[in-house]
């Protein structure tokens, strides 16, 4: 039986490590973060079943027109939310983005719908026997997915040449700048990026779930706990406290109940925050004065 | 502006012959001052349905009643807020509608925690709050030396009885797991479970708290399959107790589900799918084919008020109507035995109910000081979705 909630905590946490990529992703890059991650994902999953069960296009065409959308929808959160404050030194785009959140959560409650659907997938109906468990399909691919994705980022950091583009607009912008790398553009990148990731995890998350326009909200808050105890300049940092965070939500659950799962979880956050502050796979940051 | 004026100085006596007659063909009702009834209730969110049917069941009772003259010859006219099923928000929206709407009767929803937010601010401004949907014991068990909260729906301590005696009577019920959801409703229903098992003096295998975050419900269940539950008590809103069907297909573990009645708040066969009708859930009221007189007239009512309503499947949930539609044509006696609408009045009129022939049953003195719950277990039923319609378990 425990085979079963170590999957789901496996599944749960890829998800937390995906929207937490978002958040390190933007962080690197530009020291700024989309606190609208959580609506993101809920975008992804709304679009998604508008696409796909709604209005009955196939998975092939509605999954890259929800991830497109999505993609725009990062660029638009960049260009309009954050760059105009972060430009003047301002770090009002902190409550922008959450405003955004909160307005785009309220447009889908209007647009969607104010009750919560049901995403049928085939994924979730055909499974798998492990160790006595029966194990959806779904349930598999999340964690699967997820790893790949947090391993493609990391090669196309260390290998390639928008990897080398994003390393330098890392280390010294104004550097970056004088070379002729177009930083505003890699940012808006980084944003896109951003949101397509919270659109992939909204998606895989929502058959084992409902899509509501509600449904971003608590996962949100939780990936940006995941990115922080990951240590957010991390990219494995920030996806294996993904991991750990849905692992031990399922363990707590499971030993101590459920009455105890929340206190026991963000209350490790804080212990390890007290014992490694830069969390428990980043590295401090140098300042140069 | 007086060459504007002219053609109407021309006609003014026909201009005044129709203003006579659309004064007299007024009814006195229309032309008095409405009375004014609140509704605080989730209008969206996950339990969005639910208010979308006390609105219908109120909705329905106000045309009756305004159609037969009104309530001491005045319209009556609803306004709606919604909780979101907030606590704090339903508290504000009770407020605004108390101090500034000026209600004379405030209906609560479907949350518990939300009329349980409420109770206090009622109670304060001697203001009759009727529950109808709600069914936190301590809403009408109050304590308040002065209570203003009545209720026509269920009530936990009751509805939890009935649940243990419907495992045992049904499932052969010995040692039962509680899924409960995690806010003061599911507390409210612990004290019931444990009080119901306590006097039949059996034991339980735990008891698990759902959310309705939860994404998966795997290791609550888990930890009452490893303690030998062999049935399971739920009580949930429609989001978490479809969670709990979806857990319980990926476990394979096939277990009775006895229920309160939130799977009937919104769409729950849809969400917990093909299974859905795995789930017993208590009811006070179910539209069928063969309904009462009462019934029928009620439910013509409803498909010529919202042309939606085709089939019965599109009255779902019928608690939430029929809850409504009793509660509002009660508290429009209490105000006529009242003769105003000054609250400790219109309290006082409620006890003064003599009989009432409702929808879910025939009333007789509904309300005393003692008793402020119109509704008891004999009025219950036991239900469950199939094909997304609410049916009952033994037609």
């Amino acid at each position: 039986m425990i085979t079963a909630a170590l999957i789901s905590g496996l599944g749960l946490g890829s998800m937390y490590a995906l929207l937490a990529l978002g958040f390190h992703i933007t962080y690197v890059v530009s020291r700024t973060v989309n606190f609208a991650q959580g609506s993101a994902m809920m975008v992804g999953a709304v679009l998604g079943y508008s696409f796909y069960i709604t209005w009955g296009w196939p998975i092939w065409l509605a999954v890259p027109m929800t991830l497109t959308l999505c993609a725009v929808y990062g660029l638009a959160v960049e260009r309009f939310l954050v760059r105009p404050f972060s430009s003047r030194g301002s770090e009002a785009w902190l409550m922008a983005t959450v405003a955004a959140g909160i307005l785009v959560d309220n447009l889908a409650m209007f647009t969607f719908g104010k009750e919560p659907r049901q995403f049928t997938s085939e994924l979730t109906n055909t499974g798998v026997t492990l160790l006595g468990a029966n194990i959806s399909v779904l349930q598999m691919l999340i964690p699967v997915i997820g790893a790949a994705i947090a391993l493609a980022l990391l090669l196309v950091r260390r290998y390639t040449r928008l990897g080398k583009v994003l390393e330098a607009c890392v280390q010294n912008p104004q550097a970056a700048m004088l070379m002729g790398i177009r930083v505003n553009r890699v940012v808006a990148i980084a944003f896109a990026v951003s949101a397509v990731f919270a659109a992939i995890a909204g998606m895989l998350i929502a058959p084992l779930f409902n899509v509501s326009a509600e449904m971003g909200t608590l996962f949100g808050l939780k990936a940006f706990a995941v990115a922080i105890l990951g240590g957010i300049s991390s990219a494995s940092g920030v996806f294996l406290a993904g991991l750990l965070f849905g692992l031990v939500e399922a363990l707590v659950t499971i030993y101590f109940g459920s009455a105890f799962t929340q206190i026991f979880t963000f209350g490790l956050v804080i212990l390890a925050l007290a014992l490694r502050p830069n969390g428990l796979f980043g590295s401090k940051t140098m300042v140069k004065v | 502006m007086f060459k504007l004026l002219k053609p109407l100085r021309r006609r003014w006596p026909q201009a005044a012959a129709v203003t006579a007659l659309s004064l007299l063909v007024l009814s006195p009702a229309q032309a008095a001052e409405a009375i004014k009834v609140g509704l605080v209730a989730a209008l969206s969110g996950q339990s969005a349905k639910s208010g979308e049917a006390l609105t219908r069941g109120l909705t329905i009772a106000i045309d009756e009643i305004n159609a037969a003259g009104g309530i001491l010859g005045q319209p009556v006219e609803l306004i709606r807020r919604d909780d979101e099923s907030n606590p704090a928000k339903g508290m504000l929206a009770a407020r605004e509608l108390i101090q500034r709407e000026e209600v004379t009767v405030l209906f609560g929803g479907l949350d518990t925690p939300v009329s349980l937010a409420i109770v206090p601010l009622a109670n304060q401004m001697k203001v009759p709050f009727m529950g109808i949907w709600a069914a936190g014991t301590g809403i009408t068990h109050n304590g308040a030396e002065d209570n203003y909260v009545f209720r026509v729906s269920a009530m936990d301590e009751i509805v939890d009885e009935a649940l243990v005696q419907y495992g045992i009577d049904e499932y052969n019920m010995q040692k039962p797991g509680m899924l409960l959801i995690n806010n003061p409703w599911g507390e409210s229903n612990e004290k019931g479970f444990r009080h119901a098992l306590e006097t039949r003096d059996m034991p339980y295998a735990g008891i698990e708290r759902i959310e309705s975050s939860d994404l998966d419900v795997i290791p609550q269940l888990t930890r009452l399959k490893n303690a030998g539950a062999d049935t399971l008590l739920m009580v949930g809103n429609v989001g978490p107790s479809a969670q709990v069907v979806k857990s319980l297909d990926r476990m394979e573990w096939d277990v009775p589900v006895v229920s309160h009645w939130g799977p009937a708040g919104g769409r729950f066969s849809e969400l917990a799918g093909p299974n859905a009708s795995r789930v017993h859930f208590i009811q006070t009221y179910v539209f069928t084919e063969h309904n009462s007189a009462k019934g029928d007239q009620v439910l013509s009512a409803l498909k010529s008020t919202y042309p939606e309503i085709e089939t019965l499947a599109d009255i779902t949930p019928a608690v939430g109507i029929a809850n409504a539609y009793d509660g509002m044509h009660l508290a429009a006696l209490a105000i006529e035995q009242a003769g105003n609408t000054e609250g400790p009045a219109v309290r006082d009129g409620f006890y003064a109910i003599d009989e009432y022939q409702g929808l879910i049953k025939d009333y007789k003195q509904p309300f005393t000081t003692e008793q402020h719950d119109a509704l008891g277990p004999q009025d219950y039923i036991f239900t469950h979705f199939v094909d997304g319609s609410i049916v009952p378990v033994k037609p």
